[in-house]
């Protein structure tokens, strides 16, 4: 734009310049604004500061320590093996998906959700017990796949020789 | 997954390639263009898991409005939990009776569909981490707003998720009743959800359009794609995987809780999954047992009688007396709003509509307002619909499975409906008013 008089003022250059993004950018912030906004005052009718700490810090939690603990696990995962990075995902997929349980069934896996068993007559003891028996199963899996995809290298390796030698 | 340099040594330690390259201090930060180094981050891996997320969070909304639609809000005040919604009940129909797995299909859906989704979800948000950390952190108006509305989407996704996954564990430690804090948030959350779709969709769409998973878009700046990435020790392809398995072993382990059976035992890991509280005709799952919430056998013994009223007065009913009238069959299960469900159980007792018919409504009865022996509980009293009432299979069940009902399952009577949510389905009754609701 020129900025000389007389000039048709485009709202669209305008809006981009003050605003930063297009028209439906705004359009569609401004409606999610307005729902949210709708939403909100309902959703924070109760113990509002309580709800204001739970909706923002389940963010800051994830972004802030769960995601980097999960980083720095893999990380060390990774320094243990070393050179031998075939071997990450042995460890790295059984243990991601045991994490995942223990960490979405932690109040039944450790016991915590102590209304269970008076509410539903069912027994707490049996999550530990299962929680143990999946992982104990996914770590022997990955470990019999490992052996039979060493085995099956190894086979190959021997296969190859006598014909290398040729 | 590959960020190598993230918490070398100490998190804050230097990254060895970047010692040199300016000052120290900003390799070493999460805002730094080298800190993130995972090869796998990158639009097309980040687009798979958002156009998942979009089909199936839209998937949970949905059924979510349905579960509120289910308990009939709008037809007393003791149905509803949220009688501040305004505008947000505007969808509210009359729930239907039929099919009579309605309800154990869409609420097993949302809960076992959401369970199954947290690891999308955490692959998700894994992937799109650099972003929280971009410099500067706000470019203009729009970004700034942009970015507000981000944190409504990612703390209302993980707020819904924790939630709902704490209340199926009856782990009531969030701040206020369930009921307004998942509704408000669904629709908190939803808002985002619908800007954020519209605003990422389009280029979701054309990044996957654009071929192969591995590798970076052509003709396209892929702002998610380490700039200098570590060696790959799991490909894209490897990363989906791995989610994918996550959901999968979730499903293999909690989905069995919508059924009786060798289904149950599967699901090894998820609350009334694994095994059945007992032996016998009354052997499948409960809700709350009768000591849960006060009621004694003496609530439910001799004294016991039924307070049936309408236009033609007050009728007290001992069990008797209802085992007298017209016994009628109905095969149904219990749904719970906490997403689990029994298979169908044969109950036998009255018809609500004969009982209606006693009460002065001998064809086209209304409504029924359902009170409990119980003292305490948020459903403790709930009305039910005139269409519910009318059903042949709506009953005051007396017995199930050919034996009569166990104390922990409503003894002396309880309601059974077809398709409505478990809450609905009052034990121990003791006083039915059929009245226009």
């Amino acid at each position: 734009m020129s900025g000389k008089a007389g000039n048709r003022v485009n709202p669209r250059v305008v809006l981009r310049r003050w605003y930063g993004e297009g028209p439906l950018h705004l359009l569609l912030l401004a409606a999610t604004f307005a729902l949210a906004g709708y939403a909100g005052v309902r959703l924070l009718g109760g113990d509002t500061f309580a709800i204001v700490v739970w909706f923002i810090g389940s963010a800051l939690l994830h972004d802030l320590v769960l995601l980097p603990l999960y980083a720095s696990a893999d990380l060390v995962l990774r320094r243990a093996l070393g050179p031998r990075t075939r071997l990450v995902n042995y460890v790295r997929v059984p243990t991601f998906l045991s994490g995942l349980l223990l960490l979405m069934w932690w109040p039944l896996i450790t016991r915590h959700a102590v209304r269970y068993e008076p509410y539903s007559g069912l027994s707490l003891d049996v999550f530990l017990g299962n929680w143990l028996l999946i992982t104990g199963l996914l770590f022997a899996g990955s470990a019999l796949l490992l052996v039979i995809r060493a085995a099956r290298l190894r086979r190959r390796d021997t296969r190859g020789r006598p014909s290398a030698s040729h | 997954m590959g960020d190598r340099r993230f918490g070398k040594g100490s998190p804050f330690s230097l990254p060895d390639s970047a010692t040199g390259r300016g000052p120290a201090f900003t390799g070493r930060l999460p805002s730094a263009p080298g800190f993130w180094r995972s090869p796998v981050r990158g639009v097309r891996f980040t687009a798979v898991l958002g156009l998942i997320l979009l089909a199936g969070l839209t998937l949970l909304f949905v059924t979510g409005l349905l579960s509120y639609a289910a308990y009939n809000p709008d037809l007393a005040p003791v149905n509803d939990k949220t009688p501040g919604k305004g505008l947000l009940g505007f969808y509210l129909f009359a729930w239907p009776t039929g099919p009579h797995w309605l309800y154990r299909l869409t609420q097993g859906l949302h809960v076992t569909v959401g369970i199954a989704l947290v690891p999308v979800l955490l692959a998700k948000l894994w992937s799109v981490i650099p972003k929280l950390f971009v410099l500067p952190p706000v470019r203009s108006a729009g970004h700034a707003l942009e970015r507000v509305s981000l944190l409504l989407l990612v703390g209302g996704a993980l707020f819904e998720f924790i939630t709902g996954l704490l209340n199926i564990q009856l782990e009531y430690v969030f701040p206020g009743s369930f009921y307004p804090l998942h509704f408000y948030g669904a629709w908190v959350f939803f808002a985002a959800f619908l800007a954020h779709t519209g605003l990422k969709l389009p280029r979701a769409v054309r990044v996957l359009r654009g071929g192969r998973l591995e590798g970076s878009a052509p003709g396209e700046a892929d702002e998610l794609a380490a700039p200098d990435p570590a060696l790959p020790t799991i490909s894209r392809r490897g990363a989906l995987a791995m989610t994918g398995g996550g959901s999968l072993l979730l499903l293999i382990t909690s989905a069995g809780r919508s059924f009786d059976g060798p289904l149950r035992q599967v699901a090894l890991l998820t609350p009334h999954g694994a095994a059945e509280p007992g032996p016998g005709p009354n052997g499948f799952q409960i809700n709350k047992t009768a000591a849960a919430v006060g009621v004694t056998a003496a609530d439910a013994g001799r004294d016991w009688r039924l307070t049936v009223s309408g236009p033609a007065g007050k009728i007290r009913l001992s069990r008797e007396q209802l085992l007298a009238m017209d016994q009628h069959s109905a095969a149904l299960p219990i749904a719970c709003v906490e997403g689990w469900a029994t298979s169908d159980q044969w109950w036998r007792g009255v018809r609500l509509r004969d009982l209606a018919a006693l009460a002065g409504y001998p064809d086209r009865p209304p409504g029924v307002l359902v009170e409990s022996v119980q003292r305490s509980g948020a459903f403790r009293k709930a009305a039910l619909r005139d269409n519910q009432v009318r059903d042949p299979r709506a009953l005051l069940a007396l017995q199930v499975n050919g034996e009569n009902l166990s104390l922990d399952h409503g003894y002396p009577a309880r309601i059974i409906v077809p398709a409505a949510p478990g809450v609905l389905n009052t034990k121990w009754v003791t006083r039915l008013t059929f009245e226009a609701l």
